[in-house]
């Protein structure tokens, strides 16, 4: 490409101070779009679904209510897309996290009915989630499965596992409802539902890791090359496993969200929640060939899903074009990226 | 031939291959090799598919151990070498298709495995990003301001990938870089490019191997070329004193007959002595 050609000295001899900032919109704004084309575009394509939203519904989409109704849903998908970027970035996929949620709520529900204790329950449903997340890491990392394959293997058997476990019971959890720790994750703040707040901590608590941290920089490497990375001396079995665990954690978080927002628990919790997830990783702008991923992409991408069911309802189409929109917004934006990709990349 | 050993030589090898011989499935690739590379030395090892410059290399590197015979570093036996430990004594394998991760920025890859950190794994951005400006400006040569530490790496030429590959190597102090086959693909124009970089590690005063089949490649930057046929050291010649015509031939000769009628060039230093050349 051009726009990088080396072979040209600076004319004059000036050189750029070195200064170890990165790429500024104020210095130099035309290297900015450049190298933040993508999560612009997507941007972008957020502001103007939901411009669209605003025009074709003004009643609905000028008041808070909606908002609020999205910042109650959306986290409970947008929790696991997070950690799901990570393992995207990396080269893999999982698609056994809808199940997770569930088997760490069967956790939740076992420790819960026994002792009363509500975070001893929480506990055993992240460590739940965990194991689940080691046993995905094991059969594709250490077994070699590829992680399409395993993942729906394991999305198969968690499920029948809670199924199994519960007995297929419903549980009301009523009785949770005075707990400090559902105040904490499904009350609400200044009016606003604290999953919300939740989700914004996951967010940058996953932009850090992948941007900001060792971890993050291993991950890049691994979905970028492989083969580059173990030259490099980079665990790769350990840093591929950790990232499933990452997502089974998230994945029990968001099952006793979704449970205790409800208020009760239903053995087929998470189903549903496979595709808006997934959606909201690829329609952000991380890469399905691994090597590049965006936490802001994700947050945007998961707002695009979330709001498409409500506002299509509130613009007066009927459900039967639920679908067609959804589906339109994914095909559209993954070809933009691609099309970004080509032409920025 | 007198014991060299009992001489008075400055300072041992920076690393040396005594009678290393390595079977696969009871074929020889290598047979009782011997190999010196001198302090800021560049070698070109040269040979076709098959001749056993890459089981060498990877006896050298620690992905194989030699059945029989030993690697010295300075002078030194290391047995079991391992990938680690040959990375600890300073050993860095540079491939061109495997060096850089393409989608990430200079920055990244200039310290993939091995980030500047604050404290708990957590990167020292702002100093990572100084640090490869410096080098971009200092050993690359990067003096085009439409290259900046952010600049993916999959825009730059496959030479100016192995000089990054290179720079980062030296920047972390490796002693003795492999180079396979780094011309392969690259343009007239590239391949001056690369040979800049290679100069540049005779300039840090580290030694480089340098693995190709083809002699135009390696010969105006190696100050020698150790020919390599059926695993064994066939020939080795100083392309300061010979033509690019008569190392061709001396090449058909050792390919057709397995050894050359040319004798060795005489060295003095790090070369090996034309007595260990294997029978």
């Amino acid at each position: 490409m051009t726009n990088t050609s080396t072979d040209a000295p600076a004319a004059g001899g000036e050189l750029p101070p070195v200064t170890g900032k990165g790429v500024s919109l104020l210095d130099d704004p035309k290297r900015f779009v450049n190298t933040y084309a993508g999560q612009l575009g997507i941007t972008g394509a957020f502001l103007l679904l939901w411009l669209a939203f605003v025009i074709a519904a003004p009643d609905t989409f000028l008041k808070i209510n909606i908002y609020t109704a999205f910042a109650a849903t959306i986290p409970l998908f947008g929790i696991v897309a997070m950690p799901l970027t990570l393992v995207v970035t990396a080269g893999e996929i999982d698609l056994s996290f809808p199940s997770t949620m569930a088997l760490g709520m069967v956790g939740f529900v076992l420790v819960w009915e026994n002792t009363g204790n509500v975070p001893l329950a929480f506990l055993t449903a992240l460590a739940i989630g965990a194991l689940a997340g080691l046993i995905n890491g094991y059969v594709i990392v250490k077994i070699g499965v590829p992680a399409l394959v395993a993942t729906i293997g394991t999305l198969f058997f968690f499920r029948g596992l809670s199924l199994v476990v519960i007995g297929g019971r419903n549980v009301t959890l009523t009785a949770t409802r005075d707990s400090v720790l559902f105040r904490l994750f499904v009350g609400k703040f200044a009016g606003i539902p604290m999953q919300f707040f939740w989700l914004l901590l996951v967010a940058v608590a996953t932009w850090i890791l992948l941007n900001r941290h060792k971890y993050g920089a291993a991950i890049y490497v691994i979905g970028d090359n492989e083969q580059t990375a173990k030259l490099q001396g980079i665990n790769t079995v350990w840093v591929r496993g950790v990232s499933f665990v990452l997502v089974g954690v998230a994945a029990a978080f968001a099952g006793v969200i979704s449970s205790l927002f409800i208020v009760s628990f239903f053995p087929s919790v998470g189903e549903g929640q496979l595709l808006p997830a997934l959606a909201a990783v690829f329609v952000g702008g991380t890469s399905v060939f691994g090597g590049k991923g965006t936490v802001w992409g994700t947050l945007l991408g998961a707002f695009m899903i979330g709001t498409i069911n409500a506002g299509i309802v509130a613009v007066g189409l009927t459900g039967f074009y639920t679908e067609l929109i959804y589906g339109a917004v994914i095909v559209v934006s993954v070809s933009i990226h691609a099309m970004v990709q080509r032409r920025f990349g | 031939m007198p014991d060299q050993t009992t001489g008075t030589q400055p300072a041992p090898p920076r690393l040396e291959l005594r009678g290393v011989t390595k079977q696969f499935a009871g074929v020889r690739a290598l047979s009782n090799v011997n190999f010196r590379l001198g302090r800021n030395e560049i070698v070109g090892l040269i040979g076709d598919n098959g001749a056993g410059k890459s089981t060498l290399i990877k006896n050298v590197c620690g992905y194989h151990q030699p059945d029989e015979g030993e690697i010295l570093f300075d002078g030194v036996p290391v047995t079991d070498l391992t990938v680690e430990k040959a990375r600890d004594l300073g050993i860095a394998a540079v491939y061109q298709e495997r060096a850089l991760a393409d989608l990430q920025t200079l920055w990244r890859n200039i310290f993939i495995g091995q980030e500047i950190e604050t404290r708990f794994g957590f990167l020292n951005v702002r100093e990572m990003r100084r640090a490869t400006h410096k080098l971009m400006l200092e050993s690359m040569g990067f003096t085009s301001t439409a290259v900046t530490p952010d600049s993916v790496v999959k825009n730059f030429s496959g030479g100016e990938k192995q000089g990054i590959a290179i720079t980062r190597a030296l920047y972390f102090d490796a002693e003795i870089l492999i180079l396979d086959e780094p011309a392969v693909g690259l343009s007239i124009k590239e391949i001056d490019k690369l040979l800049t970089f290679i100069q540049s590690i005779r300039d840090a005063g580290k030694s480089a191997i340098l693995i190709d089949h083809n002699i135009f490649h390696v010969y105006e930057v190696a100050d020698r070329l150790v020919i390599m046929d059926r695993g064994k050291i066939a020939g080795r010649f100083r392309p300061k004193e010979r033509s690019v015509i008569e190392l061709t031939q001396i090449m058909r000769e050792i390919a057709e007959t397995g050894k050359s009628s040319v004798p060795d060039d005489p060295f003095e230093g790090g070369g090996e002595t034309t007595g260990e050349v294997a029978s």
